[in-house]
């Protein structure tokens, strides 16, 4: 390299030419330092010294696999050590990863301190040359390419280059349609549609029920009786037969859904509380809450209208649910409107009233569906 | 047959045959036994050769994109073993292995399988967690890297097409993570799931269909842990493996860039060949990150699925929480309020998912991959680089950098809000509002104080050069006065504060062509300059030695006794003919 004031004649034809007064433009890389050597370079003592550190290293790598296999064979998974620091682990666990650990972690450091202390540490320099090709090997790849074309007579025989195209184009369609048709079932109305509309017909939709079902504790499926349920009380809901009830009379009831009971409950979680009425509030939503529950006892959906995470948390003197996932908060008061958080809608309420012998059960199913939103759901 | 006069041993020549040439150089006579059989079948030696006497620099950020490799080849690893006992089914079974709080819950194969590993298979729970652990180190490294190449300036020419297939393979490392992280089918990882299918029920217009497909029908469905399974263990390992072949091929051709300094140009690369050096100091390298990941597996535990139980649709997930590096999407849903989902005509559009769930990794990665262009665009460099920047010497790129880490952070941070507002004693509705505010305040002022930080340090860098440094020796004029003695820096270290181009803007002519008439371009021209100008406004331009000499003539002359102007000057301009 060369400071670029050294050229003598000046072109007059480049405009003003500034006078450097013989001072370089700009300062020039001074080259590489020069080389400073290591202790295990100049004293043979140093030398020996790193040897034996590096032998020591692979030693410990030695003893760590020897630790290794000993535990392998002298623990059992079940045993337990207290470790100060760590609680309770797993002995095996713990002697096996050390064992292991060291092991590997012998070869590696040992290495680098080899080649750090005693490998040669001067510097290489390589040269560089430009990625690009040169312009007689761009000039040549354009006429292979360009000469193919020709003898092969692509450009000449249109009919041929217009269906190879057309060939090409579609020839990935078969792989296309078999995955994206046969990848799983069309929706159909089915996420409208839960556990609360009737039973389920095995092909994710619903067969009626005769009778409204009524509503059952999970995970006991016992039927909740009104009277039962106090102020300040919640229960986790869902519609019976979804699990086996050991004490119904009816068999479908007592053996429960044998196929898709995750998909169901996925669906039809309901979470049952009963406020004192006058904490309702005075507005249109209020109302409504309590007209579709009774005496102060209401059901909403458990599946968050975000995307879909069961909400969790009942706050009792607030009478707000929350969602764990990402906190949006719903007033139970107002027919569980959104007071924050990212969800838009309110969680859907499940109409409920009593049967003859005083148990709840669902007068109607949800009114919309349940859970995230879709795009034609409405 | 006939043979011929003279006898010949076996292995002799056949008549006609060349003779063999001249007998092999001590060397060559090495290269026996199995190593000589290949290369007298497939001759690799030469390239071998070329490989072994590659030159590599070296430098401790160097070392980010090693590690991430050896955690990929640590997961690849340990997940072949996983393999072995892992059931990738969703079909029920009753749990009797030898964890007792689960012993008669029903749950999927691919939870009891998961348990099993962790409990009954010998090792099994250490390959388990040396697998997470190995995931987590690999995203870790993976981003680390991308932001020292970030950082650095390497993404320029030649290496665009590289750092975009980074860009890639730090998407697909996300998708990865997260679909192993699915496998297991407890609690946690169902709960993820679940909102992984309301993303896609999130999507306009095809969202149901997108669900209904990806899942087999209703969520949860049989069909996901099989297909997740598949994609885990064998679409995106193909993938990854490949891109990463790619990646490290063209850094051998490329070869790798290194940091400026003395010695270093733009066309030469300074530093260690593979033979011994860098094999032993990466090979060994490769050890200690194994050894590593193998100790902090049998030390700190993770994922404990057994915690929480098989996944149900229903029960509480309080603190659910996906792996960390999902945080930032989490956040992002976290913060999007409600009003973003529309109702009109019957259709709903759930743009508070949607833009969190589906638009904001791909439009991140997207904007990440175009950067190396734009930047180019607003420049005009068109050279190759393969000499790195100094971060503070490319102020607007750092402060961009930085913002961008500002954003991935509030997101991040927001991903933990319900933690925070406990761990705070705040109400999570203050932190989430502060949160939003801080989304696009942050970034701002983290550009800003970025560019200010990046400019003074690089005005230090050159007071430094033209006042030296301070010797801490006080010296007493003649008049009385007193000074410190400043002594000049030697001209390798200077070079590393002056080494670098000085900058300008793009000069675009002003919208017209050379007849005065408006130009189609013009618009585009014009915005592209005005980026120019405050891409690089306030610029600092290094140090000149005629500055050097004026400021050592100045009224700091005393400071230039000690070395004396003129000797230092010679040296400055001397040492360039070398
Ligand atoms: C290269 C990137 C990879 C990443 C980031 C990754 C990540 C993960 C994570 C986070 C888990 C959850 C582990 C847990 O239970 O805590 C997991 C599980 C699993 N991975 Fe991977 N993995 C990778 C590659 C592979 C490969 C190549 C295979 C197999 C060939 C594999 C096989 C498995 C299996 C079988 C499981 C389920 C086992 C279990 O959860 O107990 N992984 N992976
Ligand atoms: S799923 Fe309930 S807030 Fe997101």
């Amino acid at each position: 390299m060369s400071t670029e004031h050294s050229t003598d004649t000046v072109r007059l034809d480049e405009g003003h030419h500034v006078g450097d007064g013989g001072i370089p433009a700009q300062f020039a890389n001074p080259g590489l330092p020069p080389h400073v050597h290591r202790m295990a370079d100049e004293s043979e003592a140093a030398a020996k010294r790193a040897e034996r550190q590096v032998a020591g290293l692979f030693t410990l790598s030695i003893l760590g696999t020897v630790l290794f296999l000993i535990a392998y064979f002298a623990f059992d998974t079940a045993h337990r050590t207290w470790v100060p620091g760590i609680g309770t682990v797993s002995t095996s666990n713990l002697l096996l990863g050390v064992g292991m650990g060291l092991g590997l972690l012998g070869i590696g450091l040992g290495a680098v301190h080899w080649a750090k202390t005693l490998m040669p540490d001067e510097e290489v320099v390589e040269e560089r040359h430009a990625m690009r090709s040169s312009d007689a090997a761009r000039g040549e790849f354009v006429e292979i390419m360009r000469g193919g074309g020709e003898k092969s007579q692509l450009f000449r025989r249109p009919l041929i280059k217009a269906t190879l195209g057309g060939a090409l184009g579609l020839f990935s369609l078969p792989l296309l349609v078999q995955l994206v048709g046969s990848l799983g079932p069309l929706p159909k109305n089915h996420l409208s549609l839960t556990m609360w509309n009737g039973t389920p017909d095995g092909e994710g939709g619903y067969t009626a029920y005769t009778a409204r079902p009524r509503l059952v504790t999970d995970p006991e499926s016992l039927p909740i009786k009104a009277s039962d349920v106090t102020i300040g009380s919640v229960y986790h809901v869902l519609p019976e037969g979804l699990l086996p009830s050991p004490e119904a009379e009816d068999e479908h009831l007592r053996e429960g859904l044998h196929h898709g009971f995750l998909e169901e409950k996925g669906k039809a979680a309901v979470l049952l509380m009963r406020l004192d009425p006058k904490d309702f509030q005075d507005t249109p939503g209020g109302k409504k809450a309590q007209e579709w529950g009774y005496q102060g006892i209401v059901a909403y959906s458990k599946i968050c209208t975000h995307v879909g995470c069961p909400v969790g948390l009942y706050e009792r003197t607030t009478h707000h649910l929350l969602c764990p996932c990402h906190q949006s908060t719903f007033d139970v008061t107002d027919d569980c409107r959104v007071i924050f958080g990212p969800a838009k809608r309110p969680l859907p309420q499940l109409k409920i009233a009593v049967d003859d012998e005083g148990y709840l059960i669902a007068a109607e199913p949800f009114h919309e569906a349940v859970g995230p939103s879709f795009w034609e759901r409405g | 047959m006939s043979t011929t006069a003279n006898d010949r041993p076996a292995m002799g020549l056949r008549t006609g045959d060349a003779p063999v040439s001249a007998p092999p150089s001590a060397g060559a006579k090495k290269l026996g036994g199995a190593v000589g059989w290949v290369d007298d079948r497939l001759g690799p030696a030469k390239g071998v050769n070329y490989l072994m006497k590659k030159v590599f620099p070296d430098h401790w950020s160097f070392m980010l994109g090693e590690i991430a490799m050896y955690s990929m080849i640590i997961c690849l690893l340990t997940g072949v073993f996983l393999t072995f006992w892992f059931v990738p089914s969703a079909g029920h079974t009753v749990y009797d292995g030898s964890y007792v709080p689960l012993q008669g819950v029903g749950m999927s194969e691919a939870y009891a399988s998961a348990l099993n590993i962790s409990f009954d298979i010998k090792g099994g729970l250490l390959i388990r967690q040396m697998h997470h652990w190995a995931a987590l180190m690999f995203i870790v490294a993976l981003s680390a890297h991308m932001l020292r190449v970030f950082f650095t300036g390497a993404f320029r020419k030649p290496r665009e097409l590289n750092w975009i297939i980074g860009c890639l393979l730090s998407m697909l490392a996300l998708v990865e993570g997260f679909a192993g992280y699915s496998l297991p089918d407890d609690l946690l990882s169902g709960t993820g799931l679940r909102a992984a299918e309301g993303f896609m029920q999130s999507a306009p217009v095809i969202g149901s269909y997108l669900a209904y497909a990806v899942f087999d029908g209703p969520f949860p469905g049989e069909a996901i842990i099989p297909r997740l399974y598949s994609v885990h263990v064998l679409l995106l390992p193909a993938i990854l493996v490949g891109l990463f072949t790619a990646h490290i091929v063209m850094v051998a051709v490329q070869k790798h860039t290194q940091y400026p300094g003395p010695g270093r140009t733009n066309n030469n690369v300074v530093g260690f060949p593979v033979m011994p050096v860098y094999a032993a100091k990466a090979g060994g390298f490769f050890f200690i990150v194994f050894g590593f990941i193998a100790l902090i597996s049998a030390i700190v535990q993770i994922n404990a699925i057994w915690v929480y139980g098989p996944y149900d649709p229903s029960p509480v997930t309080a603190g659910s929480q996906p792996d960390w590096y999902m945080l930032w999407a989490d956040g992002a849903l976290r913060l999007l309020p409600g009003w973003l989902e529309f109702s009109a005509f019957g259709y709903t559009l759930s743009l508070n998912v949607a833009i969190g769930a589906l638009g904001l990794i791909p439009v991140v990665y997207g904007a990440m991959a175009a950067y190396p262009f734009l930047e180019a665009w607003v420049t005009g460099d068109k050279r190759e680089h393969h000499l790195l920047d100094r971060p503070r010497n490319q102020p607007t790129r750092t402060a961009i950098g930085v913002a961008a880490i500002a954003f991935y952070l509030v997101l991040a941070l927001a991903g933990s809000n319900d933690i925070l507002a406990i761990k705070l004693h705040m109400s999570i509705n203050d932190i989430t509002y502060f949160f939003r505010a801080a989304t696009f305040l942050l970034p701002i002022v983290a550009f800003w104080a970025t560019r200010r930080i990046c400019l003074s340090l690089q005005r230090a860098d050159r007071n430094l050069v033209l006042h030296g440094r301070e010797s801490g020796r006080i010296v007493q004029t003649a008049e009385g006065r007193f000074f410190e003695v400043h002594e000049p820096l030697d001209e390798y270290t200077r070079w590393k504060l002056v080494g670098f181009e000085g900058q300008e803007p793009l000069q675009l002519t002003a919208g017209t062509d050379a007849h005065g008439v408006a130009s189609p371009a013009a618009g585009k021209d014009k915005l592209r300059a005005r980026l120019s100008r405050l891409y690089f406004q306030d610029t600092v331009q290094p140090v000149t030695p005629a500055e050097l000499e004026a400021a050592h003539h100045d009224g700091h002359a005393h400071e230039a006794i000690e070395g004396g102007s003129a000797a230092e000057l010679e040296a400055g301009s001397s040492s360039g003919h070398h």
